[in-house]
Order: C-alpha cells, then sequence, then structure tokens
C-alpha cells in the first residue's frame, strides 16, 4: 500500500480538486492586492445595492463590496482548517504508533473514548467545548484538532498492528535499537499512506466544521470576511430579496469543500484504498 | 450465536459507551473558566452572594459528587435547572425532542426509499453515465455543510418559486398537512446529506449480491427475473444499508443544530444552540448527552432490525 506519487497528477479529480484550492489558496495570499473594492469600507449610500457592472456580486448591509469580500473571505478559514488538521494528525499519529505498538490499557481506554465520541456529531462537540472555553481562533483550532486525534488515531493504530511483528520491527528490537527510534525512523515511514489519507479526509471534515461554526456564530468572528459569517450576517435579508450577498458566500463554501474533497478523493484512489 | 446474546452484549457496549459519553459532556461542561455563580450574578455582585448562589447550585462540592448527583437524576429525567430560565430543563428537552423526531421522521421518509431505490437503480446500471451521475450527486451532496444546502433550497423554493414556506415553525394549532408542509424544505438539507451514504450502501450491497452465487443459482433455476431481484438480491443487498442509516441518525443529529437553527424550528437543535450561546450548561449537557441516548438507541435498534432479518443470526435454523 504504498503512495504512487508520480500517478498521482494524472488523475482527473486529484487535478480538479488540486486547482480548486490552489485558486482560493491565491484569493487568501494575495486578495487584498487583486480586489476592486477596500473590502472593509462601509459605503453606507451604496448599502444593499444589486449586482451591477461597478459591483459585480453587489453590496452587503454596509454597502462594502461582496465581491472583494468573498476573494478575501478565503483567508481565515484557510488559515484555521489547515492548522486543526495538523494538529490532530500530529496528535494523532502520536496516539496511534504507541497505542498500536504498545497495546495494554491505554489502547482500550483510548478505544473507548474513540466510541463515545463517534455518539456525538462533531458540531455538537465544538458548541459544548466551545461554549465551556470561549470562542476564539485557537478555541476552534485546538477543539477540532483534539476532536481529530482519536480518529486519526485509530486509523494509524490499525497500520501500526500490521506492522509491529514483522521482520524489519524484530531486526530492529534485536539491535537493541531505542523505542522512539523503532516508533518514528522505523514504523512510521511504512505507515505513511494510510496518515496522508486520513489527513485528507480530516482537511474536508476541518473545513466543513469551521465553516458551520462560523456560521453559527462559533467559530472565525467580525469584522472577518468569512464565508460562513458573512452567510449569517446577511441571512435574515433574503426574505426581502437581498439574495446576493448569501448566495456568492454560499457557493465560495461550496466550492471549497468540493475542491478538497475532489483532492482528498483523488489522494484515495492514489494510494488505492477506496471507501473508508 | 443468540440473538439474545448478541443483542445482551451489544446493550452492554452501548451503556459503557454512555456512561464515558456522560463523563466527558461532563468534564466539557465545567471546563468553564471562572464561577458559574458569578456569570450568573454579574461582576459587581457581593462575594457572599456568589457562594449562596454556589452552595444553592450545588457547586461546592467535590466533582465526582456532582456528576454521581447529576447522572443519578438524569436517569429519572430530573435534568437539572436551566441558568437562563431558572426552571427545570427536563420539559424544554422533552418538548424539543419531539419536534426534532417530527423533523426527522419526515426526512426518513424521504431519504430511506430515495437512496435505496438509487443505489439498487445504480447497481442495475453499474459503470453506466447514469450510475456515475447518481454517484456524483450523492458524494457532492454529502459533502456540503447543511447551511449552505440550506440557503440555496431557501432561495430556490421559498424565493424564487415561492413553493414552500421558508420558515418551518407553522402557526400554533396547524393540523398534519400544514406542519408537513412547512417541514418538507426543513428535511431536505438533511435528505441531500444521507441521500449519498445511503445509495452507495445500497448499490455496494446489491452489487454483491448480484455477484453471489446464490443470485446465479436462483438464475439457474429458472426463477422470474423480478423474483430473483426480490427474494434473493434485495433482502441480501439492504442488510448492510439498514445498519448504516441507522448509524447515520448521529450525523443528523448534527445536521439537526444548523437546519433547525437555520429554519427557526425548535426543536433540540436549536436548543443545543441556543443554551451553547447563553452558555446555559445544566440545558446544553442534558440536551447533547440525549443526542447520545438517541444515537445509542438507534444503533440497538439497528442491529435488533439486523439479527432479526439475517437468516445466518435466525435462532430456528442456527440450532
Amino acid at each position: 500500500m504504498r503512495l504512487t506519487w508520480p500517478a498521482l497528477p494524472r488523475r482527473g479529480t486529484f487535478v480538479s480538486g488540486v486547482l480548486i484550492v490552489a485558486f482560493w489558496a491565491t484569493c487568501a495570499l494575495c486578495g487584498r492586492h487583486i480586489v476592486p473594492f477596500d473590502p472593509f469600507a462601509d459605503d453606507i449610500l451604496n448599502a444593499l445595492s444589486a449586482p451591477s457592472p461597478a459591483h459585480w456580486f453587489g453590496t452587503d448591509q454596509l454597502g462594502r463590496d461582496v465581491f472583494s469580500r468573498v476573494v478575501v473571505g478565503a483567508r481565515d478559514i484557510l488559515e484555521v482548517a489547515p492548522l486543526a488538521t495538523a494538529l490532530g494528525v500530529g496528535l494523532g499519529v502520536l496516539l496511534g504508533l504507541v497505542t498500536g505498538y504498545f497495546r495494554g490499557a491505554l489502547d482500550e481506554l483510548v478505544g473507548r473514548v474513540i466510541d463515545a465520541l463517534l455518539a456525538l456529531p462533531m458540531v455538537i462537540i465544538a458548541l459544548l467545548a466551545l461554549a465551556a472555553i470561549g470562542h476564539s481562533t485557537s478555541a476552534v483550532i485546538g477543539v477540532i484538532g483534539l476532536v481529530f486525534a482519536p480518529l486519526v488515531a485509530r486509523t494509524v493504530r490499525a497500520a501500526v498492528l500490521s506492522e509491529r511483528d514483522l521482520d524489519y520491527v524484530a531486526a530492529a528490537r534485536l539491535r537493541n535499537e531505542p523505542v522512539l527510534y523503532i516508533l518514528f525512523a522505523e514504523i512510521l515511514p511504512n505507515v505513511m499512506a494510510p496518515i496522508v489519507v486520513e489527513g485528507s479526509v480530516r482537511f474536508g471534515y476541518a473545513i466543513f466544521t469551521v465553516a458551520t461554526l462560523s456560521f453559527m456564530g462559533f467559530g472565525i468572528q467580525p469584522p472577518s470576511p468569512d464565508w460562513g459569517l458573512a452567510v449569517a450576517e446577511s441571512y435574515g435579508l433574503i426574505n426581502g430579496g437581498i439574495w446576493w450577498p448569501v448566495l456568492f458566500n454560499s457557493l465560495a463554501v461550496a466550492s471549497l469543500v468540493i475542491g478538497v474533497n475532489l483532492a482528498a478523493e483523488g489522494v484515495q484512489a492514489a494510494v488505492g484504498e477506496r471507501g473508508r | 450465536m443468540r440473538i439474545g446474546a448478541i443483542l445482551g452484549r451489544r446493550a452492554a457496549l452501548a451503556l459503557l459507551t454512555l456512561a464515558l459519553l456522560s463523563a466527558i459532556v461532563f468534564a466539557g461542561g465545567q471546563l468553564l473558566p471562572g464561577d458559574v455563580a458569578r456569570a450568573i450574578l454579574g461582576p459587581l455582585a457581593d462575594p457572599r452572594a456568589v457562594a449562596t448562589l454556589d452552595r444553592e447550585l450545588g457547586l461546592d462540592r467535590p466533582l465526582f459528587v456532582q456528576y454521581w448527583d447529576w447522572i443519578r437524576h438524569f436517569v429519572t429525567l430530573d435534568m437539572g435547572e436551566s441558568y437562563s430560565y431558572r426552571a427545570p430543563v427536563a420539559p424544554f428537552v422533552l418538548g424539543a425532542l419531539g419536534y426534532s423526531l417530527k423533523l426527522g421522521a419526515v426526512a426518513f421518509a424521504l431519504v430511506v426509499p430515495l437512496g435505496i431505490a438509487s443505489g439498487v437503480w445504480s447497481a442495475l446500471r453499474a459503470g453506466r453515465l447514469s450510475d456515475r451521475i447518481l454517484g456524483l450527486i450523492g458524494l457532492s451532496a454529502a459533502i456540503l455543510p447543511e447551511f449552505v444546502t440550506g440557503i440555496v433550497l431557501i432561495l430556490i423554493f421559498g424565493i424564487w418559486l415561492k413553493l414552500l414556506p421558508t420558515s418551518a415553525a407553522w402557526p400554533p394549532g396547524a393540523p398534519l398537512p400544514v406542519q408537513l408542509h412547512h417541514l418538507v424544505l426543513p428535511s431536505l438539507p438533511l435528505v441531500l446529506v444521507l441521500f449519498g451514504y445511503l445509495s452507495r450502501m445500497a448499490r455496494a450491497g446489491t452489487l454483491e449480491a448480484l455477484a453471489a452465487d446464490y443470485t446465479r443459482t436462483a438464475v439457474l433455476k429458472g426463477l422470474h427475473r423480478r423474483t430473483v431481484l426480490w427474494r434473493h438480491v434485495l433482502r441480501n443487498a439492504l442488510l448492510p444499508t439498514i445498519t448504516v442509516t441507522a448509524t447515520q441518525l448521529g450525523y443528523l443529529m448534527g445536521g439537526l443544530v444548523v437546519v433547525e437553527t437555520l429554519f427557526r424550528y425548535p426543536g433540540i437543535g436549536s436548543l443545543i444552540y441556543a443554551a451553547a450561546r447563553d452558555r446555559d450548561f445544566p440545558m446544553l449537557e442534558a440536551a447533547v448527552l440525549m443526542v447520545g441516548v438517541i444515537y445509542a438507541l438507534a444503533g440497538l435498534a439497528a442491529d435488533t432490525l439486523h439479527a432479526l432479518l439475517n437468516p445466518r443470526l435466525r435462532p430456528s435454523e442456527a440450532e
């Protein structure tokens, strides 16, 4: 189950997914310099004007240009979601290596905690935790990362279980290598494939969760032009026929989610391990 | 193994999981920095008043005693008192649960036949264009956040076509048909999320059953194509689908938080959202644990159904 990197770029789904994500990443990095209007500048006299040649996506309730805000709005979610994923994968790999290699009581305990966590959807766990510790960007990253960690650990543990009794591990033990060396230098390189797949799938979930939490008011906070936040701010207006701020921000979320998932599908296909 | 033994073991596991979950939920509520009584009374309150309220709420006792007290009362549906309403939590949670079950039932009534039909149909035309298109629709519908699909559906059906009401709250005393009319639009985002999984499971199950020896035997026996499909293929194909449907119930609950907030529907999802926003921990903890209980019950129901439908587990034939 080795990664076949050279095969990766040739796969259509993977390429289109990566292109979409790369597009938004570019917007996130240099959007401020290419947008036609200042995304934070109020212009009350022009508030809620419909899409026009001047304002392609119209303006919001403060008269800010929706197009400029959508372009710049990729920034916060593309900062929070990767960090949360990295935290979850990092902790999960550590936990999975240890529980898979040593088994024992800790392994049992982690297994039970995973079962309990799976009984609750991510959004509900996050709401509970964020209500308790207060909402800030770092809290969102921490909560998502901590919930992801045992889920990643389960995958890594399963992979470690099938490696730990192989000859190369036994050889390393007989050479009297330190445990840390066996875990990280011998086993880890051989379980990279499932880790990469799990990481890409988790990234998709992280985007989903951050967008949803921002929409609920528990994620990225104003005055960020974040998409979920913008949808929540303008949602009350749609009954009055003001559809543009809500629609374009929703479509932006949809495109990013689909892009990330296409890329993840591509990675999964390259590893040759379909379905979860 | 007998059905009873299997289900007994599953029930014991579910109880263990719930016990652990309750501890996690309780611990989650305890992460609150600072003092609950201080949060309720405000920063200017007299320290003696804060201490009195702490004692009244039982917050000065050891954590383990508080947890045991909470869980002991929860089992008897006494879930404590809400900080925001200064009233017992249980009627709120149970009332909201009733609303959510209604919405969930509408979503399930729509998605189960749709998902299974689409999965079986895809399997029968596997590899053709219609199969691929259905797969693509299912996949993209399942990964989009509910608030995105919800907004787009509201815009299309509620605002532009004016076919369906945009709020799920029906006028008081409305008869069932009016209630259902209000529930169609809010249930659609949930339907979209579940459709892909169900359809994929049903497709995989059908493909497997189509390739199985017993299907070839049935065909070679000269049975009618329809009989083979209904009696031999579908019966085996839908077994895993049923289990997956129940495990998706937990997922559905997560969607409810978003959808009920979006459509202003007074279910358990709105309750969790409002309690989290107001930091009303007795309410929040009770509602979240209730979601866990529902999930565990759904899992048990799925196991029972699976055991009853699976001929390999039927006691009369096994012994």
